[in-house]
């Protein structure tokens, strides 16, 4: 049923249809309003889990883990700091393959502090063996928690939607919220694989010396590529059973007889679809490439549908300091080593909440039509940098 | 596609008016898109919210930079913070204020509407919370959002008491816009 929501609502909602047993988050800032609508649910006895709240998301990624171990379907959210709160645990949570669902309403770091968007938290634990989604719009990321639990659980391995904070979290419109009759035919009941019982006393994720801890590092990357088969179904499951494509590995806009194509993940291709759609009224061909699953990286698709493009923008909002684009690294990789005449510019935008405007996506197309541009900070007020910075 | 920025101080209802005309334009049928500018929002802090209005998908993420209509809450607003900026010259903005448009002395093209928003509020909701009653201004001068619906949203949003009090501020503000039409003040 079409309802008009909140972001953090329509997440909350799919979240309890989904029926998770335990729900453990740090209910201070930075937080979102996912678990305070959870909290309630389950405080009114409309969502039958247990909600732990702790004192730390360190605490809470740590109960989950237990959780998750002891065979429950587990979830948690976060953001920002309380992510990086989270480090230690969520390395622990994948090495454990333990199927967690978390949402990351993506934020920037400190220092300095600043509550707004970018993807910088979820970029620090792109390495970490979870899988990692990536919302367009609400409708995406509501839909994307019906498909996180079915993945999780099919891959044992752990899965993180990340949503852009504020601009969806916080952003009501309209999202077809499905019924609890729908997920349950979409998703079967929890059966965990190996869990730790009282009864038969086993460990997770205890010790393993040189001989061993390689061969673990190499079975979760395997896993990790693997998966990409299994987001590639789920997602087509998901448009069988309620009608409407959400998810998958990538999505692309217009991309056909694009002469520049730019490539982006989360709310900003909204921005960058009207975008397009003014530029192909001036006779200017550009498409989209969106890449919904960032980790595992579908290096094999990027290629497939960019092979023929010769002008490639990555924008982002992350950067790896010292060294610059994350994604654009990524997808510059995903051609062949040694091949001429493809240009690949990086951008860097929307860090800290910095508004990206129409005008500054426009002008950046007009750059990169003329020039390859190694590194740029889009809409940077030189004004506001002093010359001793530099 | 129709934009709309609100301005207004932390405490004003600034992104609850934002999402209630959005909620009542999807009630209408429409597609809608509200919100928050995302600032620090302490009490009596200047706050911006956005809303977008569409018969189709709204996609763009952007903050609403050029809007057709503003709402302002506070009328000292003007004085320290750059309300108008990219204002549509054939737009409309609407100031909660005690005065006539014209003694604003706004910098604009736009036609200039003003109502004591925050008197009314004190009068029938009993404290200044002056949103419902822009919002019923809104509605009133523009018609682009139907009255019904807006009872609704606010219904919706704030069941009992609290409704009641701001759907009769609503209603009060659209006869005040409608009686003066035509008028200054």
């Amino acid at each position: 049923m079409l309802k008009y929501l909140e972001g953090s609502h329509a997440v909350s909602q799919v979240v309890a249809m989904c029926r998770p047993q335990v729900i453990s988050a740090y209910p201070i800032t930075p937080q979102t309003h996912i678990v305070e609508d959870l909290a309630r649910l389950v405080g009114e006895g409309q969502l039958d889990a247990e909600f732990i709240n702790v004192e730390s998301e360190f605490s809470a990624a740590s109960v989950v883990l237990g959780a998750a171990a002891a065979g429950a379907r587990t979830y948690t959210t976060t953001t920002s700091q309380g992510l990086l709160l989270m480090n230690e645990v969520i390395y622990c949570i994948a090495g454990m393959r333990l199927p967690i669902v978390l949402t990351c309403a993506n934020r920037a770091i400190s220092a300095p502090l600043n509550i707004w968007n970018d993807h910088s938290d979820s970029m620090t634990v792109r390495d970490a063996g979870w899988i990692q989604l990536h919302a367009e719009d609400n409708q995406e990321a509501a839909d994307l928690h019906a498909q996180a639990f079915k993945i999780a659980e099919q891959t044992s391995l752990p899965l993180m939607v990340c949503m852009d904070g504020f601009i969806l979290t916080h952003a009501f419109e309209p999202v077809d919220i499905p019924e609890q009759k729908e997920i349950d035919a979409f998703l079967p009941p929890f059966k965990p694989q190996h869990i730790v019982d009282p009864r038969w006393p086993r460990a997770l994720g205890l010790y393993a010396d040189p001989r061993f801890y390689m061969e673990t590092r190499y079975i979760l990357h395997r896993a990790l590529e693997k998966s990409e088969q299994v987001i590639s179904r789920v997602s087509a499951d998901f448009a069988k059973s309620f009608g409407r494509e959400s998810g998958g590995l990538i999505k692309t806009y217009n991309l056909e007889d694009a002469e520049v194509v730019i490539v982006t993940m989360g709310s900003i291709a909204g921005t960058i679809k009207d975008l397009i759609d003014q530029l192909s009224e001036e006779g200017k061909k550009v498409g989209l490439l969106q890449i919904c699953s960032f980790r595992p990286f579908p290096k094999q698709e990027v290629y497939r549908v960019l092979k023929d493009k010769m002008n490639i923008v990555v924008l982002e909002k992350s950067v790896s300091l010292g060294r610059g684009g994350i994604l654009a690294s990524d997808i510059r990789w995903s051609f062949p080593r040694g091949e001429k005449g493809r240009s690949i510019s990086s951008y860097i935008a929307g860090l800290g909440g910095r508004n990206i405007s129409t005008d500054a996506l426009r002008e950046m197309v007009a750059r990169v039509e003329k020039e390859q541009v190694d590194l740029a900070f889009l809409s940077l007020n030189q004004e506001i940098i002093a010359e001793r910075d530099l | 596609m129709i934009e709309i920025r609100i301005h207004g101080r932390g405490g004003q209802g600034n992104v609850a008016a934002a999402e209630l005309l959005a909620n009542a334009a999807f009630k209408d049928g429409k597609y809608a898109q509200a919100f928050p500018s995302f600032g620090a929002e302490r009490i009596g802090a200047p706050v911006q919210a956005f809303v977008r209005i569409d018969t189709k998908k709204i996609r763009t993420r952007e903050d609403v930079r050029e809007p057709n209509y503003l709402i302002v809450q506070d009328q000292y607003l003007i004085d320290t913070v750059p309300v108008l900026d990219g204002l549509k010259p054939d737009g409309l903005v609407i100031v909660n204020a005690d005065r006539c448009p014209e003694d604003l002395q706004l910098k604009t093209t736009a036609t200039v509407a003003t109502i004591p928003a925050t008197q009314i509020a004190l009068e029938i909701v009993g404290r200044p919370i002056p949103n419902a009653i822009m919002i019923g201004a809104f509605c009133s001068i523009t018609g682009l959002v139907s009255l019904e619906a807006v009872q609704r949203a606010i219904m919706e949003k704030f069941p009992g008491k609290t409704g009641e009090n701001n759907v009769a501020a609503l209603e009060r503000a659209h006869e005040i816009m409608q009686k003066g039409k035509g008028q200054p003040c």
